[in-house]
């Protein structure tokens, strides 16, 4: 049930993108992302979806598992499209009382649900290719440059890292719990909103102290190794551009060039 | 009355990167008022098997029976047969969440729909079971040892007076009289409410000293299935799977070897020790 969750959840292949610098996967989404809020034609969403599905195939993650992360949004996405489609003026299709369905809704609403469900799609591409400490170790050589006016870049990325680091933990952590719970027949399925908030304190009082626990063990265990925060402290693995990100960034490049031109030139 | 297993086969994360068999083919019936205990190395699906039992766990494929019915059977009240089923888990750390040790106890009958008196009734008796103090019973179950934290996990589940108890690692984590102490309460649960008991443990000696019979499991199947004193003939197989006899036991094979004539499927101390002193020609009773 609760292990579903692919959103932020690494996928164990080797493939061209899981070798990738995380930079240029970091930089990608957010052209990806750039790009979807550009696009404003079907040429233009065309050219996403090859993007994407190209991504997609050179990941080597099987399609069924990515989708998989669009379940945490179905809701989100009901909602944002049924209002864009009945509640945009335009021309009227039909009407059932004061819903109207128009044509400039059922655009708006293609090309909003199509947006939603490709930048799912686009960041756990990239969270399923790259380690949590990749991914932050891409972040904060990225963000480097705000070092100078005063961020403290490597605590925050650390904090990031260590939040991710205990995602899967603490989801174990809580299956384990609903089972222990379940033995003792609690049920965190059935009955009202109520009484299900109230059949989350035996499953979140023990969670919490465990969180705290591990967050004391571990602040103890950095300084038992003299962490001291990020001033002179080198990396084990420094990051390295390749050949293969260089032609990706041109890539990029292109594709924007592309949407762009789509964007002011053309529209359907 | 029994529970039965029947080709029960596990898959872990099926159809994705990390799938993997945790339980294959596994085979047997535990019969009523047995104890028995479940061996295995870290990973060999033992944890996963006894979630089956009380259907936390579906299973990929096969059956499981408690008492001829077949818990996967559409409409089958999976929540009467946690009740009957006590599974207590390895940390009471997951487990305890209420303000005190009492009210703790009371969530298990509290969850079984019973009336208040019926509750308490029933917490105390559990409390009592486990032989925890009446003056812990109003603290907080988060100031508690390690020692009494467990014994308040147990009797969270004995207050549903379920009829097969199956505690996971009980004793891990304990001092040897924290130990000793909490065996010799299942042991009594065992002898005078004649409670089926499954003991999860990764110690032979305590195996070897209260169950009446020994389930191996390894790599996710059941490797062997009999009396403790059989179990432990097999040492040499144990040992190659990261298992071993109880240390006495490699004591009286020695002692074979150089030429003792005692009988080498000796597995508790106490056995040992009667052996060795008929073998001098004293009495056992003699101090």
């Amino acid at each position: 049930m609760i292990r579903d969750i692919t959103l932020g959840q690494y996928y164990p292949v080797d493939s061209l993108l899981h070798r990738m610098d995380p930079r240029t996967k970091l930089f990608g989404t957010l052209v990806f992302i750039i790009s979807l809020f550009m696009a404003n034609s079907i040429v233009a969403y065309v050219v996403a979806t090859v993007f994407l599905i190209s991504a997609v195939r050179l990941s080597k993650v099987p399609f069924k598992f990515i989708v998989r992360g669009l379940k945490a949004i179905v809701f989100l996405l009901l909602i944002s499209v049924s209002f864009n489609l009945f509640l945009t003026p335009g021309t009227v299709i039909f009407q059932i009382w004061f819903l109207k369905l128009t044509w400039e809704g059922l655009r708006i609403a293609g090309f909003m649900g199509l947006r939603l469900i490709y930048l799912v799609l686009g960041s756990s591409i990239m969270t399923l290719t790259t380690t949590p400490n990749e991914l932050t170790d891409g972040l904060e050589k990225s963000l480097g440059f705000l070092n100078k006016i005063g961020v403290p870049v490597h605590e925050i990325s650390m904090m990031m890292s260590i939040a991710l680091r205990f995602i899967p933990i603490l989801v174990e952590e809580t299956d384990k719990i609903m089972k222990a719970q379940m033995a003792r027949g609690a049920d965190f399925e059935s009955g009202n909103l109520i009484q299900k908030a109230k059949s989350m304190v035996p499953l979140l009082v023990p969670l919490f102290i465990s969180a705290f626990r591990r967050a004391t063990d571990l602040a103890m265990a950095m300084e038992a190794r003299c962490y001291h925060g990020g001033e002179g402290r080198s990396k084990m693995k420094p990051l390295h551009y390749a050949a293969r990100d260089r032609i990706t960034y041109v890539v990029y490049a292109v594709y924007l060039v592309v949407v762009f031109v789509l964007r002011n030139g053309l529209t359907f | 009355m029994s529970i039965k297993a029947e080709h029960v086969n596990y898959i872990y994360g099926e159809g994705t990167a990390f799938e993997q068999y945790a339980l294959r083919d596994v085979n047997f019936e535990i019969e009523d008022g047995q104890f028995i205990g479940l061996i295995g190395h870290t990973g060999s699906g033992k944890s996963t098997l006894i979630q089956h039992l009380n259907g936390l766990l579906r299973a990929t494929s096969g059956t499981i029976y408690y008492n001829g019915e077949n818990i996967y059977q559409a409409g089958y009240d999976m929540k009467a047969l946690r009740s009957k089923v006590g599974l207590v888990f390895q940390y009471p750390e997951h487990q305890l969440f209420e303000v005190d040790v009492f009210s703790d106890v009371c969530f298990g009958p509290k969850n079984q729909g019973l009336p208040k008196e019926e509750i308490e009734a029933r917490a105390r008796e559990a409390l009592r079971q486990v032989g925890l103090e009446e003056k812990l019973w109003e603290q907080s179950p988060f100031e508690l040892s390690g020692g009494q934290k467990r014994r308040v996990a147990i009797a969270g589940v004995l207050a549903m007076q379920p009829d097969v108890l199956i505690l996971d690692e009980p004793t891990a984590g304990l001092d040897p009289k924290g130990r000793d102490e909490i065996l010799d309460e299942i042991s009594a649960l065992h002898k005078e409410k004649n409670m089926t008991i499954i003991l999860v443990s990764h110690s032979m000696e305590d195996i070897a000293q209260y169950a009446d019979r020994i389930m191996v499991m390894n790599q996710g199947e059941k490797l062997f299935d009999a009396p403790p004193k059989e179990v432990f003939r097999h040492y040499k197989e144990l040992e190659r799977i990261g298992l071993a006899a109880p240390q006495i036991t490699y004591i009286v094979h020695h002692l074979k070897e150089h030429g003792v004539p005692i009988d080498d499927e000796i597995t508790t101390v106490e056995e040992a020790k009667t052996a060795i002193l008929a073998l001098l020609g004293k009495d056992n009773t003699e101090k």
